[in-house]
């Protein structure tokens, strides 16, 4: 994602404004954030470091309403696996390590929703790491199926997936 | 026992087969996978990355019993030369990142070339599957097995929420980025590219000029692919990445008919004049062969031209890059050198085959 201001650099600050109740995203570079920072009427002391400035804005709350511009201040927490942090993620547009997502994860929530329009994976479960997962989707298709073979009064073929059902709930230890 | 990836154009992707394969020159599969509780690839040094490649080759030998990895072969990035990552990366193989940073970084391929897993890329594996044609369906199942494969002896970062974990939020999910190389001279002739690829956006697509600086594309080559990975099935990612090629080639295929009804002697000369070019000339740059092989083989799509095959034009948009020219030359050669080369080497693909 490009700066909306000079639509030349990364993105680096993404934040919600709300004004008179209307609310818009504006997604900024780190230069253009800075020059903008100066316009802005917020009650922040001027001096006040850009670099928590903007951590700050990356912590932002998108549910708060009333202010002009909502701010709150989170400090830029590591990642306890790899010693990443959410600035560096956001500058560079990659996580550290795969438990990143779950360190970081009241951001990436807001954040997949944003770049993807969605936060639940609903494709391929790995057959070996994919956990209980997997069973429940199938038991679901196979839900699914018992339907319709009710529906088409093929009672022998149903009461096969009813089997199939009641063994998959078995290794969930149902 | 590799030196063929480097002095051959013979990729399985440059056969001219497969569904629509006079519009639809190349269908690729992606799934980016990560091993769990490493951290990713822009995070390793070079010695951990290492580690990484020394892993997951570790992984194919266990696999070797495997009919479909049997004949991956393992290659060091940094064991290349630049010239010959370079015709990785033209031949589709490698990503052009995967080849400047080459430390730390590995390679499985297969044979044919139609499957290749760069390693420490922008995630620890990138299982890529590509075919001649409009393949989408075969391309997945293939990629989708290999993925199978190596998920059953390496531990793939899974979050049951989130699905594949990879380093760039972009790709987290099914991690899969399926797309197809299409030919659309005619939709660029008729002024209708620019309109009808800006509509695909709205679709969940993006496309990509080939060949081409930024946007535009010198040989009328366009790459769609799906944007997003997360909240909708791989199936469902194929499957509106193939409707949409569809209508795309429909589209393409009414421009050709209307050109070939309303302005038939121009096309022919254009074509001829094209061919003329390619099989005469002495001097020939990048851009201006691009350009003449468009038409020549919008011309072998329509008929006009019978002396020449759609695997020829294929493997051509390869053997037309400075890497190639190279190395088939066995030196560095000076832009204008190059350009020598290359009419010299279309000249001769070309008339070669007329003679048999
Ligand atoms: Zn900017
Ligand atoms: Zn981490």
């Amino acid at each position: 994602m490009y700066c909306d201001e000079c639509q030349k650099k990364p993105a680096a600050v993404h934040l919600t404004k709300i004004i008179n109740g209307e609310k818009s995203e504006v997604h900024l570079c780190e230069d253009c954030a800075q020059a903008q920072h100066k316009e802005w009427t917020l009650g922040i002391d001027a001096n006040f470091p850009l670099n928590k400035f903007l951590a700050g804005l990356l912590g932002y709350d998108p549910q708060a309403t009333g202010a002009s511009m909502n701010l709150t201040f989170t400090p830029p927490e590591k990642c306890e696996s790899c010693g990443f942090n959410y600035n560096q993620m956001s500058q560079i547009g990659r996580f550290g390590c795969n438990r990143c997502y779950k360190h970081f994860k009241d951001k990436v929530g807001p954040l997949l929703r944003r770049v993807q329009g969605s936060n639940r994976h609903t494709g391929k479960v790995p057959q070996r790491t994919g956990g209980t997962i997997r069973l429940e989707r199938e038991i679901q298709s196979l839900r699914l199926a018992l339907q319709e073979h009710v529906v088409r009064e093929e009672f022998e073929e149903a009461a096969k997936v009813r089997d199939q059902i009641r063994e998959i709930e078995k290794k969930l230890g149902r | 026992m590799f030196e063929k990836f480097f002095s051959q154009a013979s990729s399985k992707w440059m056969e001219g087969t497969g569904e629509e394969a006079d519009i639809v020159i190349s269908s690729r599969v992606r799934l980016a996978r990560n091993i769990s509780a490493i951290p990713f690839p822009h995070l390793l040094q070079t010695t951990e990355a290492k580690k990484v490649v020394a892993m997951i080759y570790e992984a194919l030998q266990s696999l070797q019993s495997n009919e479909q990895v049997k004949d991956l072969t393992p290659v060091y990035l940094q064991d290349l030369q630049p010239i010959e990552r370079s015709i990785l990366v033209d031949k589709h193989l490698i990503s052009p990142q995967h080849a400047e940073e080459a430390g730390g970084r590995g390679l499985l391929i297969s044979q044919d070339e139609d499957i290749s897993i760069l390693i420490n890329e922008e995630d620890h594996l990138r299982i890529q599957c590509l075919y001649s044609g409009l393949e989408l369906e075969k391309v997945w199942n293939e990629a989708s097995q290999v993925d199978d494969l190596f998920e059953s002896v390496l531990d793939f970062a899974f979050d049951e929420k989130l699905g594949y974990l990879t380093a760039c939020p972009t790709n987290v999910g099914t991690g899969l980025r399926a797309s197809v190389m299409m030919h659309l001279p005619a939709l660029v002739m008729t002024n209708q590219a620019t309109r009808v690829l800006a509509s695909l956006s709205q679709l969940g697509m993006t496309v990509r000029g080939l060949y081409g600086e930024g946007t535009e594309a010198t040989g009328n080559l366009f790459q769609i692919s799906n944007q997003v990975t997360l909240g909708r099935s791989e199936e469902e990612i194929i499957s509106s990445l193939l409707v949409v090629a569809k209508q795309l080639i429909d589209q393409e295929r009414m421009a050709r008919h209307v050109l070939l009804k309303e302005t038939k002697n121009q096309l022919e000369d254009q074509v001829c004049r094209a061919y003329g070019a390619l099989t005469h000339a002495r001097v020939m740059s990048s851009q201006e062969s691009m350009s003449l092989l468009s038409k020549v083989r919008l011309g072998i799509d329509v008929g006009i031209i019978k002396t020449a095959s759609l695997q020829t034009m294929n493997e051509m948009l390869v053997l037309t890059r400075p890497a190639f020219l190279q190395k088939m030359k066995g030196k560095e050669l000076s832009p204008f050198e190059r350009d020598v080369q290359r009419a010299t080497m279309i000249r001769e693909k070309l008339l070669d085959k007329i003679e048999k």
